[in-house]
């Protein structure tokens, strides 16, 4: 009831989040020092790791471009008032869609053909398995939110099931598809840059950043430019209100989580077609959660998903250099610092928000009397 | 004299650039009830919460009973005496009566023996104070003059003697708002102080002692209610004479011409197989304003529901000049737009506005197809924001910025904003739930008078209200319904209140008796 104070735009969207952050690294700091590091060199190192050459830069942005596609995902979800839980199980289907796409054409037909079909499958496959949990809310009533946890399963066991017994290679020990055709080939950054003449290391960054950072516009535009994306906010705020505007939720549902099964299935471009060539088990690893907390530290915005998706990129990367670096500090270690970057940043961003706002007012209001007692 | 049970002095609050409370002085004497009227935005509430503790004054001082204290909390407020029961009931409707009284009060950890203990000790106060609640019902089946007593009687359980009372009325049907007064007079008897927050001048002066009137973070009038009357507080409230009723409008009387809408034999029955609407038939002319009567709960909402497309009925015609509607093929909202039949929701926050959404936005809300909005795909955001802002100059809505957002208009702007909305298209039929409740008495008159002007222009217009003198001020015709039934339909000629009143109260309370399991 006690209302939020009011405080301007630029309190509340640039340094709201820097002090979360800076919270969140000052908790970390003492949890390293409790396990006997020094905290300073620690933050170096994580720095150092992932913005400090450019190779750790580039792996930096390689995970941030899987991010961004799975926290661009859950915002376009949460804007339609949904929550998709289901980032993994639809990110899982698009790398099973790159791979079929990859498989069946890659063998004969030039790469400007196979890598539009490749992204295609991959939107579809994953458009697809949101599109039933989003049936299944708008026309039969079941949760987004239970169903696409349990598709995320459905998901693993139909990768296993596909990788086992279909694309594996005959006699070969790894559960793994043949390596695709040629024309899957997917540009590498350095590749692409030394087109231009620009030297640039060998690493598993390549051409889906750019489709990530497209598709970031491309959200932006849709959400908040465009009619559609319109409805599918008049839906996620006020679905009474939508009905009576003489939009239908149901389709709207349906629309919002095909969308973002859409994104999450590029996710498959960035690491299947991207830096593995072939189908394998574990290339989502965590990273449809990890899109839930992206786009809930990235405010749902597309600027803001992908700051976090950087931020979280910087940490896999520094982190993982951490682990190599400093003895002792495992990866475990490195998760619990993400984790209170989570908790700080995420879950609790606006925790902070009416202290700061009382900061604020109190200095501008000692401000105010001085510029009146300068006055009189 | 004993010392006042309240005094305010001097209560200065800001924030950020509203000036909300200005040198406030208020002073209730202990055992009476006090008014406090203003418009939307007035500082009223804000007052409040800085008796209730929820804000603290900038400057200023409160004095309980004589004595100056500090009030950081509502606990601190509950400590001292003084209670507070909000327009929007803070109750848990998935406990029963008696739990929520203990909630957070509660004497011990054993709950079967604190629910006997509280038990007894209610009993005695709804003896003593007339506020009988039936403590075993869950809260969600008690009606809502019911869940108001609840929410005093647990105030004056926590030992309140000063009661602050936020717009009490907004929610309660005419029967209620009666039996409330009373209730209120006994505590007065009893020796319990009451502020009562509200903006319906009538109230004021049928129930107060003394009366303060604010406008603009500032106390513009503050007296006794002997030596005031309903104009006199109008006028202060909103700086001018305001005219609100028949008047001269009425002089022109409305000679309704061709029949745009007509519905036949309407039926429903909700989810609990409630029968809500009772073949409804009724039918709107050009230039009449028809008004619906009838205790809230009663079928007008359904019947606009139905009208208005948001709702297929179980049985009937429905039929808009030459398109005809039955059951299975109902009309939807915006085939009704396209008609011509315009909707303005009985509830704004909910329906006729997305909150969060800057005003442009909601000024486009269910037009946002349109052609001129935008090519293709694309919003047209140019033309939106203009034509709000057009609709924000003619329908005076203040603040006048299409980018700010819906939800920071006060009750009244917001109404006009979607009232501006529904009339721009100039439709043939306009569907006006609730038109002006939580509007205060300024913004009444402007939504009154643009009503009428679209019924001079030739348009029909129905007003579902559940004041009755609003439908007596603004319909030509007016349709009683009572029960999920039409029980009158007269010329306002022949209205008289009490005739009015025998025909809401005849079938109203058939509604309950008549549920039958789906």
């Amino acid at each position: 009831m006690s209302q939020p104070l009011e405080m301007p735009r630029w309190l509340d969207l640039v340094v709201l989040p820097i002090f979360n952050l800076a919270l969140a690294l000052f908790v970390c700091g003492i949890v390293v020092l409790i396990v006997g590091q020094d905290p300073g060199q620690v933050l170096a190192l994580l720095i150092k790791g992932a913005f400090g050459s450019r190779i750790g830069l580039s792996y930096t942005l390689y995970y941030a471009t899987t991010f961004v596609f799975t926290g661009l995902a859950v915002a376009v979800a949460f804007h339609g008032g949904l929550f998709n839980i289901g980032g993994e199980g639809q990110a899982m289907l698009g790398g099973i869609g790159t791979a079929l796409a990859a498989l069946a054409l890659a063998d004969h037909l030039p790469g400007w053909i196979v890598l539009p079909a490749m992204v295609l499958a991959a939107a579809l496959f994953g458009m697809a398995w949101a599109a039933v949990p989003a049936a299944l809310q708008a026309y039969r009533g079941s949760h987004v939110v239970i169903t696409t946890i349990m598709f995320n399963f459905i998901g693993s066991a139909l990768l296993s099931y596909l990788l086992v017994n279909v694309l594996k290679e005959p006699g070969n020990m790894t559960v793994e598809s043949r390596s695709f055709g040629p024309g899957a080939h997917v540009p590498g950054m350095h590749e692409l840059l030394g087109v231009f003449g620009i030297e640039w290391p060998r690493s598993p960054l390549n051409l889906s950043v750019l489709l990530a950072a497209f598709s970031a516009v491309a959200v932006y535009l849709l959400i908040w430019r465009s009619r559609p994306g319109y409805t599918l906010r008049a839906v996620g705020h006020a679905p009474e209100a939508a009905r009576y505007a003489g939009i239908r939720p149901a389709r709207q549902v349906i629309f919002s989580m095909s969308l973002s099964g859409a994104l999450a299935g590029l996710v498959g471009i960035n690491e299947v077609a991207g830096v593995h060539g072939r189908l394998l088990l574990d290339y989502v690893v965590g990273a449809g959660f990890a899109g839930i907390a992206v786009s809930l530290i990235g405010r749902n915005h597309p600027v803001g998903i992908v700051l976090a998706a950087l931020l979280f990129g910087a940490l896999y990367q520094g982190g993982a250099e951490l682990a190599f670096e400093i003895p002792g500090f495992s990866r475990d270690m490195v998760f619990t610092l993400q984790g209170l970057i989570v908790l700080f940043s995420g879950a609790m961003a606006q925790v902070a928000a009416p202290t700061l706002a009382r900061v604020w007012l109190a200095l501008r209001r000692r401000r105010l009397a001085a510029a009146e007692a300068a006055h009189g | 004299m004993a010392a006042p049970a309240v005094a305010l002095k001097r209560i200065d609050k800001r924030f950020a650039a509203v000036h909300a409370n200005r040198a406030v002085d208020l002073t209730v004497a202990a055992g009476t009830v006090h008014g406090i009227v203003g418009e939307n935005g007035a500082g009223k509430s804000t007052l409040m919460s800085i008796l209730y503790g929820f804000y603290q004054a900038d400057s200023g001082a409160i004095e309980v009973d004589g004595k100056e204290v500090r009030i950081h909390g509502s606990r601190d407020a509950i400590a001292l005496g003084i209670g507070m029961v909000h327009q929007h009931f803070m109750l848990v409707e998935t406990f029963s009566a008696l739990d929520n009284i203990l909630l957070g009060a509660e004497p011990g950890w054993r709950l079967a023996a604190a629910r006997t203990r509280v038990r007894g000790e209610l009993e005695t106060l709804m003896r003593e104070t007339g506020l009988v609640v039936q403590l075993d019902s869950l809260v969600e089946e008690l009606p809502v003059g019911e869940r108001q007593r609840l929410e005093i009687l647990k105030a004056l359980y926590r030992g309140a003697r000063i009661l602050i009372l936020d717009e009490p009325t907004a929610v309660l049907t005419p029967q209620e708002t009666d039996a409330l007064f009373v209730t209120l007079r006994q505590l007065r008897e009893r020796g319990t102080t009451i502020l009562l927050i509200t903006h319906k001048l009538k109230e004021i002066v049928a129930l107060c002692d003394a009366v303060t009137v604010m406008r603009a973070g500032a106390v513009v009038l503050d007296c006794k209610i002997g030596t005031t009357s309903v104009d006199a507080l109008a006028e202060a409230m909103v700086g001018r004479r305001v005219q609100i009723g028949r008047g001269e409008a009425a002089v022109a009387a409305a000679v309704p011409g061709e029949e745009l809408l007509a519905a036949h034999g309407l039926q429903w029955r909700d989810a609990l197989g409630v029968t809500r609407l009772h073949d409804v038939s009724l039918s709107l002319r050009a230039g009449e304003i028809v008004g619906i009567a009838g205790v809230s709960g009663n079928g007008q909402s359904e019947l606009l529901d139905v009208l208005s497309g948001m709702l297929a009925p179980d049985a009937g015609e429905l039929v808009v000049g030459r398109a005809r509607f039955a059951p299975h093929r109902w009309l939807d909202p915006a085939h009704a737009r396209r008609l011509g039949i315009a909707h303005v929701p009985e509830d704004r926050h909910r329906r006729g506005l997305v909150l969060p959404f800057p005003a442009w936005e909601s000024g486009v809300l269910g037009y946002h197809d349109l052609p001129r909005y935008g090519r293709r795909g694309w919003m047209d955001q140019a033309t939106m924001q203009a034509d709000t802002a057009a609709m924000m100059e003619r329908y005076d809505v203040r603040p006048r910025d299409p980018r700010i957002r819906s939800s920071k208009f006060s009750g009244g702007n917001q109404q006009k904003l979607v009232l501006a909305r529904e009339a721009q298209p100039e439709p043939k039929v306009l569907l006006v739930g609730q038109p002006t409740r939580g509007v205060d008495i300024g913004a009444i008159e402007f939504i009154h008078g643009r009503l009428r002007a679209m019924r001079d222009a030739g348009g029909a217009v129905l007003v579902v209200s559940s004041e009755l003198d609003e439908i007596l001020a603004l319909a030509d015709r007016v349709i009683v319904m009572g029960g999920g039934r039409v029980t009158g339909d007269l010329p306002i000629d022949a209205c008289a209140e009490a005739t009015l009143g025998r025909m809401m109260g005849g079938a109203a309370h058939e509604v309950a008796p008549e549920a039958t399991p789906a």
